[in-house]
């Protein structure tokens, strides 16, 4: 990463430029199959949501299960916001334009992002004594209290659920905001600055004597993957265009987790892949029904079985290992351990 | 009892855990420049004194003071940001990180660009980012350490590792180094090197050590004031020659043939 910010400013005007050729397909009588629409928009939210919070877990460290507590905070107030707040701001902004949704979009999307960091910051406070498994079933059990309070406030839908009026989400947001969120993680990261959550990760007494504030860089953690988890439930939001708070439940979370493990724990290309991958794999699966879970569980045992350094690194060392019986050179580091 | 020159000083210092008083009503002070020891048998209470002026423990009774302030109820990092530093009797790197980024680790203190130049990265970020470059190059290399630059801190070798510990502990640029056991598990011909590459540092940092050790070759050989601890009480102090021959020490800890390197006890690998 040479030129960070010229990467991100490029990948963004592609997510625009791929986004734009799309809704112009649309109007010139050629529209993109709705359904590939939405996985697209699925996988983008998944990487939002995987890269954030490998962050938490897997740079820093800390085993958090609460992720899709922290999306469904992001994903309600961003619908609310722009279902009731909507109408009333579209006239302000000059009356019914593109550029009008989008600002409504944007607005409803960072408020999001910025609940979902409070929220963020509720939990990660007074989790922060805590670790390992302890850590884990806390921040599990906050994303049940979110989910509980959903399903118990009539003003959202209740456990009947809550539509969103607007479909906002396309690629340019989904895939932009993925860009961001993949520059935030590994700028921060990619710093003498971000090596502290790594500190953190090896050894916190250890990142202590050499000056670092555990805590803060815990809580950063938290309200910076939080943050991302909101927008990726903002976009959620907008392209389902309906919410219900089982939706959000820890078997949400866990998918999430599991994405960052077989990424390989703090490794952002690696969980991008994962997210990918595991997005698409239940769509693949589709036509044999019935027994689609069964097998899309089995693979994942086998992957985990197969990948336990992360899906990125074992395809690494497997083409170093192939690379190798090639040429007959070793290309592997002389340092492994 | 805080003298001029004085930096660290402890006064009455009392730990307990539960029934147990690990160290007892210690005084203790180190001056300016100063190299002193800090001995005594397994268990005495040494490592829980390093945990005592590092905020790892608070005391149950007494005061820490470092140059003239107290640094009771401060939390390790702000201690660290005292000027305080220290190594780990059992070598406590940061195994993933390479030996690079160990090092850079401990220049945090010293990084004026936080979260937000990360994210920017400006050009006061890069700058920044490429003088801590070459100081950790630089300390890497006074420290024949450059070789190792990208492996990770696990797989150097032991000896390596604890000099590692010492150069990141160096990276905070404390005033105050406190070294647990550093010749633990090291060869003699390595020791010898230790004990030079103290003095050196000491010299080089214009720095006060406080050093734990139960080598008596590198104790006696490296500081001028010696500090006994048994069951958590001082029992001796004074200069190298002064502890070798003082009975109580000899009793509780050196031995009668007190002129080898090796005492009664020896610490655990
Ligand atoms: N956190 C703790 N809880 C309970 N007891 C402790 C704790 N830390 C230390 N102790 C006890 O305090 C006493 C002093 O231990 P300490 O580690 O300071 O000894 P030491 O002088 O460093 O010994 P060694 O030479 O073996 O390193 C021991 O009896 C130890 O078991
Ligand atoms: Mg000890």
């Amino acid at each position: 990463m040479k030129r960070p910010k010229t990467l991100l400013a490029l990948s963004l005007a592609l997510c625009a430029l791929v986004s734009w050729a799309v809704s112009f397909a649309g109007r010139s009588g050629h529209p993109v199959n709705a359904y590939f629409l939405y996985v697209a928009y699925d996988v983008g939210i998944s990487i939002i949501l995987a890269v954030s919070l490998n962050l938490i877990n897997g740079y820093t460290g800390q085993f958090s299960l609460g992720h899709a507590g922290f999306m469904a905070a992001g994903a309600y107030t961003a619908g609310v916001l722009s279902t009731h707040l909507g109408p009333r701001l579209i006239p302000l902004l000059g009356g019914d334009s593109p550029f009008a949704h989008s600002i409504v979009f944007l607005t409803a999307l960072l408020v999001g992002g910025l609940a979902a960091a409070l929220t963020g910051l509720l939990v990660g406070v007074p989790s922060l004594r805590l670790k390992g498994d302890y850590l884990a079933i806390v921040t599990l059990g906050f994303g049940e209290i979110i989910r509980v309070i959903l399903q118990n406030t009539p003003a959202v839908g209740g456990s009947r659920g809550y539509s969103v009026a607007m479909g906002y989400t396309n690629l340019f947001w989904t895939y932009g905001f993925a860009m961001i969120t993949i520059y935030v993680v590994m700028a921060m990261v990619h710093s003498t600055y971000g090596r502290g959550f790594l500190a953190v990760h090896d050894d916190e007494v250890a990142a202590e004597a050499m000056g670092i504030n555990t805590t803060r860089y815990k809580v950063t953690a938290f309200v910076t993957g939080a943050f991302f988890a909101g927008i990726g439930g903002g976009l959620y939001a907008h392209s389902k265009q309906f919410l219900n708070p089982s939706g959000f439940d820890f078997i949400k979370s866990i998918e999430i987790v599991v994405m960052v493990i077989l990424g390989g724990m703090g490794n952002t290309a690696g969980v991008v892949l994962a997210a990918i991958v595991l997005t698409l794999l239940p769509e693949v699966l589709r036509p044999i029904a019935g027994y689609r879970m069964v097998i899309y569980s089995l693979l994942l045992i086998i992957l985990m079985l197969t990948c336990p350094q992360g899906l990125f690194a074992s395809i690494g060392s497997g083409l170093r290992r192939l690379l190798r019986r090639k040429t007959g050179v070793s290309t592997s580091p002389s340092t492994h351990g | 009892m805080n003298a001029p020159g004085q930096l660290l000083v402890l006064e009455q210092c009392t730990i307990r855990f539960g029934g147990l008083t690990a160290v007892s009503k210690l005084d203790l002070a180190v001056s300016e420049r100063a190299l002193v020891g800090l001995i005594g048998p397994n268990g005495a209470g040494k490592t829980t004194v390093f945990n005592l002026i590092t905020g790892v423990y608070q005391p149950t009774e007494g005061r820490i003071l470092f140059d003239g302030k107290s640094i009771d109820g401060k939390r390790p990092y702000q201690i660290t940001e005292h000027g305080i530093a220290r190594t780990f009797q059992n070598i406590r790197l940061f195994p993933s990180l390479s030996v690079f980024d160990n090092v850079r680790v401990a220049f945090h203190l010293h990084v004026l660009s936080g979260i937000e130049h990360a994210l920017w990265r400006g050009r006061a970020f890069h700058d920044e980012e490429a003088a801590i470059t070459a100081q950790v190059l630089e300390m890497l290399a006074i420290f024949k350490l450059e070789r190792f630059r990208d492996t990770p801190a696990k797989s150097l070798p032991y000896g390596d590792q604890r000099r590692l510990e010492i150069v990141r502990a160096l990276a905070t640029r404390p005033r105050l180094l406190l070294l647990d056991e550093p010749a633990a598990g090291m060869n003699p011909t390595e020791k010898v090197e230790l004990m030079s590459l103290i003095r050196f540092i000491q010299e080089k940092y214009h720095l006060s050590i406080l050093l734990v050790e139960h080598d008596m070759k590198v104790v006696m050989g490296i500081c001028e004031h010696i500090v006994v601890l048994d069951y958590g009480v001082k029992i001796a102090e004074g200069n190298p020659a002064a502890i070798r021959s003082n009975a109580k020490v000899i009793e509780a800890y050196l031995g009668e043939d007190s002129g080898s390197g090796a005492p009664n006890s020896q610490s655990p690998p």
